[in-house]
């Protein structure tokens, strides 16, 4: 892992921009990014199920998995950090499948998502748990596109400007999380 | 009988919340950056950087520090001669959360367990009421992230497990939790009592000020052990390797039935937002 790699990332990603990534990197992420969480998870699967397009394309595209609090008059947005992914971990592997191409949480992910990473050639990326004041000074848009019903899970369409994260499962099968335990362990 | 008005409650747990959820307490920012003098990892270094940002700009902005802003858990103990006039306790500060929640921009976090469906004020709320001598009302607001929640867990233990068995399992649940409760975390431990009360103990060790020494010597031995032993693991802040997994271990211990040792282990995340008024 090294300390000073910082990589601009924009999307929607391509296939090659996160074969180049690996486990360790820290990214600054700009484009257009959506939101979901459980709730809205299970009925993204419930569409795919039945056949049914899903309310935005999922080939190259990032999935936050945040619930933001309200936006206070004036903003556009309250604090938005991540939520634990591992909630997300049944569902993943579908979307996966139809080309999602980064998922931005916190926490570890299942063995199966690792895996599926792999095969779909995918990355995973932690934002710092809990900062949610801090993120939501890089969310410059933040619009419901879907399921208006759920509150904070509805899904959103954020515009963000270098939101920070760290790349945590690369595409060979690294994961950061066991890494840095290991090397920081004493024993 | 001195009386404290219903309504006056509301206003109280209306404004507390609020400031809870925007307001670091000085105990939590002291402690960040006494992790970040101790924490080796690059990486560990910059995340308490961001945190400590993170709360400077909660304040400025008037943005929660966490977007979970929490189920809320209020302790209070009840002066017996205290009469509250003009309205039903539970409802006062019910109605307190469901402002607070409106009008502070906080976000609503509670649920049916199966249908999922939000109850869209952020009630009920979860109540401990003590009743204590004298003519004051003590109150602690505490909203309670799930994440860290989620990572807690109680155990009933056979007494020959002894302090061993009791340590192995607060620092396997802290280790096992990893990344999820967003540490650097606070570790809130009960020993003894019973089933509930374990975990009422636990819960109400989180209210000490982070790293104010536990008053018993003998506790705060046990606390000192048991950082160290975490602190081995590497999990470190935001679970990315570091030294600094946890900033403290707080121990609330009381005697249990001699067939059992009940130990809970209660998580509290970084956002350790705790707010004690009087009145
Ligand atoms: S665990 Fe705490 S800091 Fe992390 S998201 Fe939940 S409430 Fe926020």
């Amino acid at each position: 892992m090294s300390s000073s790699h910082v990589i601009g990332l924009t999307t929607p990603l391509s296939v090659k921009d996160v074969e180049g990534l690996r486990a360790g990197d820290r990214v600054l992420i700009s484009g257009i990014i959506y939101t979901a969480r459980d709730a809205a998870h299970k009925r993204l699967l419930s569409l795919i199920e039945r056949g049914k397009s899903l309310p935005f394309p999922p080939e190259g595209q990032i999935i936050y998995y945040v619930g933001p609090s309200p936006a206070p008059p004036g903003r556009i947005i309250g604090a938005a950090g991540p939520t634990t992914s591992y909630r997300m971990d049944p569902y993943t592997p579908r979307l996966l499948e139809l080309g999602l191409k980064g998922m931005i949480g916190k926490g570890k992910r299942s063995t199966q998502v690792r895996e599926a990473m792999v095969k779909n050639k995918a990355i995973y990326m932690a934002a710092i748990g809990g900062a949610g004041a801090l993120m939501s000074t890089v969310i410059k848009e933040a619009k419901v596109i879907a399921y208006e019903d759920l509150g904070p899970e509805a899904i959103r369409r954020l515009t963000v400007d270098q939101l920070p994260a760290i790349v945590v499962n690369d595409t060979l099968g690294n994961d950061l999380y066991e890494d840095g335990e290991k090397r920081y362990q004493i024993i | 009988m001195r009386k404290i008005s219903a309504k006056h409650l509301t206003e109280v747990i209306k404004r507390e919340v609020i400031a809870a959820n925007l307001q670091l307490g000085d105990d939590m920012i002291e402690a960040l950056r006494r992790a970040r003098n101790i924490e080796e990892s690059e990486v560990g270094k910059e995340i308490l950087d961001k945190l400590l940002e993170n709360a400077e700009l909660a304040s400025a902005n008037r943005i929660p520090i966490c977007q979970d802003t929490g189920l809320v858990v209020i302790f209070a103990e009840l002066g017996q001669e205290v009469c509250i006039v003009d309205g039903d306790f539970t409802e006062a500060i019910e109605e307190g959360v469901r402002v607070g929640y409106q009008e502070g921009y906080l976000r609503k976090s509670v649920c049916h367990p199966f249908t999922r469906e939000n109850t869209g004020d952020n009630t009920p709320v979860i109540i401990h009421l003590d009743m204590v001598p004298g003519d004051r009302l003590r109150l602690w607001v505490v909203p309670k992230g799930g994440g860290s929640e989620n990572m807690s867990a109680l155990y009933m233990l056979p007494p020959s497990a002894g302090w061993n068995g009791v340590k192995e399992k607060v620092v396997e649940t802290v280790v096992r939790a990893g990344p999820n409760p967003c540490p650097p975390t606070i570790v809130g431990v009960g020993i003894g009592g019973n089933f509930e009360k374990c975990a009422i103990l636990a819960k109400k060790a989180l209210l000490r000020p982070v790293s104010e020494p536990n008053p018993v010597a003998e506790l705060q031995a046990m606390e000192v052990e048991l950082l160290e032993e975490i602190n081995k693991s590497g999990v470190g802040p935001e679970g990315l390797g570091g030294r600094v997994t946890s900033l403290a271990v707080h121990i609330n211990m009381m005697p249990c039935h001699i067939a059992s040792l009940p130990v809970a282990v209660n998580i509290q995340c970084h956002a350790n937002r705790h707010r004690e008024v009087l009145l």
